[in-house]
């Protein structure tokens, strides 16, 4: 298995390369003068020839490939002529929101996707399973950002004023600011890489407001969350309730399924107990390959729901051509899905059995 | 040399009972018509293609219509409909007034067009290059297979839709670039799907007799184990439809697709996105559009996947 797993981590170190390369490789097809475009439209050729220089853009194209790489390896993502500062900073920045609200539609589409298969394949081909199946389809058909949109319609203007009403946009309600948890634990960093970390943590709302027992917070992000979750969350859920349904309904009609009837375990402890952890295998691939959903989702919803995520701030910098920007979320973005992939394969090997044999 | 052989069974079989031939085809078809879902897409896409076909005869407007001065409408006015209420002396429009004073149905019905064309182009672009990349890694194996497919992982590892967004970003935005950016973007799904349907086929006799027979490499390919690796890259072509046409939508709706005035449902929601709670209609509308086709396309491919598979159809799925 040891061998499965290195061999596994090596092949993808030629997919990490290819990634940059074709972030590289998009970057400098951008048209426009990198100069100009970062500088602005009036700086002088004078000035233009030392910043070429400078960020050694006269340098051969293969030579720039490996100054690029050799940055990235040493966490340095550039910086961003917008907002004048590190990517990593707006990493720190964004990236909690994003993940947040990633891990919040994952939660929603796992917890309602996996018992809505269930029930499907237990009483297969009944008006519940269609019904269900039917939605699901619906649910994988929809555009995300014309979800989140009727969503917003829905709970905030038209159930206004009634206790489903949801806010339709931001993270916390206006006049809220919660101190972070490190300021109220009286923590301070010992370095900048630690700091980056605390201040990375502590702008998960949901977390921190737990940190710092702020339940009011901690209500208010949740409900802030509610309609974007479930905006990003449907595709998936419907991916996941349709896998669960298929692979429930194989494992249900095996041997050993009705052998386990037989001996007497209850219908109850056999679909739960015997069917369920087996059929359950496939769907660690399924979330885990749904990121790229969830993530792309996150772009789309971030910009509905007024939220400064990842995704919105990678539309923003290809709108403003901050190139510096898109280019590092890109590598980042991929890097992770890489990486995740990566993970899940491995988890593979030790869910069943029968793949270390390979 | 394996259909000579079917047909000549064929050829027995109705001499002996003068019934019609049982193909792999018409076992499908059949089985296809069977499944309440698949008729359910079929129906809906040939509805589609109908609209599409006839949009200048069902939409009572052109979809480019400034409607100010003609008629007494204002913008963002919500759908009259004479048969709920809608007094008579009033112009119909049945999915209300755009931003811009057009009619909103006329443009839903021209965007029908320009949704099926997007899907069709964009998949018909993967599939072409995606399969010529899948049969030649699948068939000639080692380093080809190796580079091709280290390519095809290279891609798959971005999130589809943002690498979308980036291609588009560096060629320009507008509607050509957004499908290219899409089938890009599709082609290592397509490159996929046909290498591992080019492997399994290779293994089969009838591909060794062909090449003891005296067949060339690409006869082999392409003539002999391509028609056979046909079934898995139909249905994913048609469930691929449906997601082309969901993320050429997402491109628009991020201003990267189709420009305005161009009536395309994606374009249009975007417009209208923050008066969505004064005239949810303008999102409403074009948004359900979307789904539906994206539906038509998905229940099709769900249904096409169960009824030339024999192997899922017993899963019930």
């Amino acid at each position: 298995m040891a061998t499965y797993i290195l061999r596994r981590i090596l092949s993808s170190i030629p997919v990490l390369v290819g990634i940059l390369f074709v972030t590289f490789t998009l970057a400098r097809l951008i048209p426009g003068d990198p100069c100009r475009a970062i500088l602005g439209e009036k700086a002088t050729d004078a000035v233009c020839d030392e910043f070429i220089h400078r960020h050694g853009l006269d340098k051969p194209i293969l030579i720039q490939f490996f100054i690029y790489a050799g940055e990235i390896l040493h966490g340095d993502l550039g910086n961003s002529i917008r907002f004048s500062k590190p990517v990593t900073d707006l990493l720190i920045e964004r990236l909690p929101t994003t993940l947040e609200l990633t891990l919040a539609a994952m939660a929603f589409s796992v917890v309602m996707g996996i018992p809505l298969g269930i029930i499907s394949a237990v009483k297969h081909n009944s008006a519940v399973d269609v019904s269900t199946m039917m939605v699901a389809n619906i649910g994988v058909s929809m555009p995300v950002f014309w979800l989140g949109l009727m969503l917003a319609y829905v709970f905030a203007l038209l159930l206004k004023d009634t206790p489903f009403q949801l806010p339709p946009s931001g993270r916390l309600s206006p006049g809220l600011s919660p101190a972070a948890f490190y300021e109220v634990w009286g923590w301070t960093a010992s370095s900048p890489a630690v700091q980056g970390l605390l201040e990375f943590i502590s702008r998960l709302n949901m977390l921190n407001a737990v940190l710092t027992l702020r339940w009011d917070v901690f209500l208010d992000s949740l409900k802030h969350l509610i309609l974007p979750a479930i905006a990003v969350g449907t595709i998936p859920l419907a991916i996941i309730a349709r896998m669960t349904r298929s692979s429930m309904l194989d494992v249900l009609g095996q041997d050993y399924i009705r052998t386990a009837r037989a001996k007497g375990a209850s219908r109850r402890s056999v679909v739960l107990k015997h069917a369920l952890r087996n059929a359950l295998l496939p769907l660690v691939t399924i979330i885990g390959l749904s990121l790229g959903t969830f993530l792309g989702g996150a772009v789309l919803t971030e910009t509905i729901f007024g939220l400064s995520g990842v995704g919105r701030i990678l539309y923003e910098s290809i709108t403003a051509r901050d190139y510096g920007v898109v280019q590092s979320f890109t590598v980042v973005i991929a890097v992770f899905f890489v990486i995740l992939n990566l993970i899940v394969d491995i988890s593979y090997t030790f869910l069943d059995p029968r793949v270390r044999l390979d | 040399m394996s259909e000579q052989i079917t047909q000549v069974a064929i050829l027995d079989a109705e001499k002996v009972r003068g019934e019609k031939p049982v193909t792999l085809w018409r076992t499908a078809w059949r089985r296809l018509f069977k499944r309440k879902s698949a008729v359910l897409g079929m129906v809906l896409l040939g509805f589609l293609i109908l609209v599409a076909l006839f949009a200048d005869v069902l939409a009572p407007y052109s979809p480019y219509d400034v409607l100010i001065g003609d008629e007494d409408v204002r913008a963002r006015q919500s759908p009259c409909i004479h048969l709920f209420g809608c007094p008579e002396d009033q112009p119909q429009h049945i999915m209300g007034i755009d931003g811009n004073v057009r009619d909103e149905f006329s443009r839903v019905i021209y965007g029908a067009r320009l949704s099926l064309i997007i899907g069709f182009t964009t998949v018909s672009f993967a599939i072409v290059i995606g399969t010529m990349l899948g049969a030649l890694a699948g068939y000639l194996g080692g380093g080809t297979d190796n580079v091709i497919m280290r390519v095809m992982d290279v891609l798959l590892a971005f999130p589809s839709l943002l690498l979308a967004i980036v291609i588009v970003t560096v060629l320009g935005p507008g509607i050509e670039n957004a499908l290219l950016a899409i089938g890009i973007v599709s082609i290592p799904v397509y490159a996929r799907v046909t290498r591992s349907a080019v492997l399994s086929t290779k293994q089969m006799e009838f591909v060794e007799a062909s090449r003891s027979l005296g067949g060339n490499s690409m006869y082999i390919l392409f003539g002999r184990i391509m028609p056979n690796s046909l079934t898995p890259l139909i249905v994913t072509a048609t469930l691929g439809i449906g997601t082309a046409i969901l993320d050429a939508a997402a491109l628009s709706f991020l201003g990267l697709g189709a420009q305005p005035p161009t009536p395309e449902w994606g374009t249009m929601l975007s417009a209208e996105r923050n008066q969505v709670f004064t005239a949810p209609h303008l999102v409403f509308y074009p948004g359900l559009a979307i789904m539906m086709t994206v539906l038509a396309f998905n229940l099709l491919g769900d249904g096409m996947r169960d009824a030339l598979d024999p192997r899922l159809a017993q899963r019930g799925e």
